[in-house]
């Protein structure tokens, strides 16, 4: 590949660097205001996380869900939704990642990165197993 | 232990690890999950889908850093996320197949592989080899910017790369670490890249792997969120410190230190691995 393209994909990947950066950060403060709300409510809970019976509740088990529950307050919901934020955010880049190529015409990386994205997809949203 | 007392201790030593992990570049996600299970008795599925997320967010909090340097070759890591993603899938659902006593002794022979390659004087390869027809298709070849300008290199033995990426996406999904150590060999002793690109694409790999296996351990309820906050938050921030904190001499003496606290965990691990203890 020329090196103008190369110089053009890694502008794209430093500008996608700095998103990613703000974004573990929004990340990291939606989890850290759940946490505290759930440690203000519930510190005082004793705990055992030597067995977690048969996983934790549902609700905290799907996307849409995690959603659904943070949005009407629930604190482990909220928390839930600070790490999904974070687990989207290497899905955001491989998103760019094809913009980028298709943008220089590298069809044969869109299809790579359209499957690696593909994966994600499936694995965030198979529902269960 | 109440909440509050737990989400401290794992907090700190989250934070501690992490500090460790960025300082002497081992990565501190290699310790959490034997902290957790050896030292607070975690159970190992939750232990490992906590790393998982801390993984990510220390992958893609370092992104920034990493691209700046103008090492890493987008077009290589890409190819290779097609085997470390379907890699990292397999192992998470590998993972709810083979019992924690399986998994617990994998984990230690892959912490006492990691800590050698870590102190091992690594070889150069020295001169650049022949162009390969398939990378040449692939159009892997690249080059990185050096004092005296760009420097091209030319990538070989791609299958044997993808395989390697393969095995180091099923161990991060079955483990819940980057496999950083791994992929940097595959990427440096297998296909003859050099070692500076290898680290910066390597790191630019480990986030979209372990979202791979992430989504999995969620679905399964394995993604308790009272766990992972300390774990990520201070897996975070420690990993954010340690890079801030300038390389200087004593880091050698990090790095032997380190390696000498993940060989104690690696044979803990096997040893209760072995007695059936987890």
């Amino acid at each position: 590949m020329s090196v103008p393209d190369e110089q053009a994909g890694h502008r794209v990947e430093a500008m996608l660097g700095h998103l990613l950066r703000y974004g573990v950060l929004l990340a990291a403060m939606v989890t850290a205001i759940g946490g505290s709300i759930y440690l203000i409510a519930q510190g005082n809970d004793r705990v055992s996380y030597k067995s977690f019976g048969d996983g934790v509740a549902p609700e905290l088990r799907s996307p849409s869900r995690v959603i659904v529950n943070a949005a009407g307050g629930n604190s482990r919901a909220l928390m839930q939704l600070g790490l999904l934020l974070l687990i989207a955010t290497p899905v955001a880049r491989v998103a760019f990642s094809a913009l980028a190529f298709a943008r220089q015409r590298d069809y044969l990386y869109v299809g790579m990165t359209l499957f690696v994205f593909a994966v994600l997809l499936f694995s965030l949203f198979h529902g269960g197993g | 232990m109440t909440v509050l007392e737990f989400t401290a201790v794992v907090g700190i030593g989250s934070l501690l690890a992490g500090f460790l992990g960025a300082l002497t570049g081992l990565g501190g996600g290699v310790v959490i999950v034997p902290l957790l299970v050896l030292g607070l008795g975690v159970d190992l599925h939750y232990a490992v889908g906590a790393s998982l997320v801390a993984v990510i967010a220390t992958s893609s909090g370092a992104a920034a850093t990493y691209v700046r340097e103008g090492y890493s070759n987008i077009r290589i890591g890409m190819f290779l996320e097609i085997a470390t993603t379907v890699g990292g899938v397999a192992g998470a659902f590998l993972a709810a197949k083979i019992s924690g006593s399986a998994v617990a002794i994998v984990f230690g022979v892959v912490l006492l592989v990691s800590a050698y390659l870590s102190m091992r004087h690594r070889v150069h390869h020295g001169e650049d080899g022949p162009p390969d027809a398939l990378a040449q298709r692939l159009r892997l070849d690249g080059s990185y910017p050096t004092a005296e300008g760009p420097q091209k290199y030319h990538v070989r033995r791609v299958p044997l790369g993808f395989a390697l990426m393969f095995g180091a996406g099923v161990l991060s999904g079955l483990l819940g670490i980057g496999s950083g150590a791994l992929k940097v060999l595959a990427l440096d002793q297998a296909m003859g890249v050099p070692f500076k690109v290898s680290t910066t694409t390597s790191n630019f790999m480990i986030g979209v792997t372990a979202a791979a296996s992430a989504g999995i351990y969620l679905a399964r309820g394995e993604i308790d969120p009272s766990l992972a906050l300390p774990v990520v938050l201070g897996v975070l921030t420690g990993s954010m410190l340690g890079a801030r904190v300038l390389m200087g001499a004593s880091v050698r003496l990090l790095r032997i230190l380190f390696a000498v606290v993940i060989v104690a965990l690696a044979v803990q691990m096997i040893y209760k691995g072995f007695t059936g203890e987890l």
